[in-house]
């Protein structure tokens, strides 16, 4: 089977909680991670918003989605590619994100970042390298 | 006339923010709120338009900061936060309220 498995991407540009995108896009990502396939997540642009620290809809009265990406690691999506200078125009580094972890069977559950702070460059050469996009 | 500007998209999504930033005269307020929030974040590249204002009075809503994890430490100096009553208030206080949607 293994000449079936496709390289997921999902790419999320948008902000949390002002739209539908962010959360439907954790939707798909946790519905496909089902399908045994490489996935890769991208957040850019204002996509980087929706990794943010202290999260807390409970005044606005939403649902607050953004716990759930610290279990996208029991899923088998372990990449999680933020691009640098997305987080950089917005005043962010990497410390304002959630520090979320993925635990490595192979090497004896040791815990793993994952989060990968790349350039714009790099990002795009990951793009180029998927198989299917799904845009958010 | 005193306008209470309220802006409610992302600035770097939209231009509304930039926008509103370019009309608003002395004397009046802009209210940042739902993804505008983000507007008001310590060290981005629109921090300059944001924080360059002298008569303008610069409000964000408490509830979509807290929604975002925009906390006290990373908002650019000088900008108060207001709940919801705030806003209800400001709306008052105005003459007349400008939406940039």
């Amino acid at each position: 089977m293994s000449e079936d498995i496709k390289k997921f991407m999902y790419v999320n540009r948008r902000a949390p909680h002002g739209t539908i995108y962010a959360w439907e896009s954790l939707e798909v990502v946790l519905i496909g991670a089902a399908f045994d396939q490489d996935v890769s997540v991208a957040f850019f642009d204002d996509g980087v918003y929706q990794l943010l620290k202290n999260q807390d809809t409970s005044d606005i009265e939403t649902k607050n989605f953004s716990p759930t990406y610290a279990a996208l690691g029991d899923y088998d999506v372990t990449k999680l590619y933020v691009e640098q200078e997305s987080l950089e125009e917005r005043g962010l580094t990497i410390d304002d994100l959630m520090d979320l972890k993925w635990e490595d069977e192979d090497e004896d559950w040791a815990e793993k970042d994952s989060i990968r702070v790349v350039s714009r460059a790099e990002l795009s050469s990951v793009l180029d390298q998927q198989d299917v996009i799904f845009s958010f | 006339m005193s306008i209470l500007h309220t802006v409610n998209k992302s600035p770097f999504e939209k231009s509304s923010v930039g926008s509103c930033l370019a009309h608003a005269l002395e004397g009046s307020s802009i209210l940042f709120y739902e993804d505008a929030v983000y507007a008001v974040l310590k060290g981005a590249s629109i921090e300059p338009l944001v924080a360059g204002f002298d008569g303008v009075k610069l409000y964000a809503l408490g509830a979509d900061l807290k929604a975002r994890g925009i906390t006290d430490d990373k908002m650019i100096d000088g900008i108060e936060i207001v709940d919801y009553a705030g806003f209800v208030d400001l709306s008052a206080e105005h003459d007349k309220v400008q939406a940039w949607v």
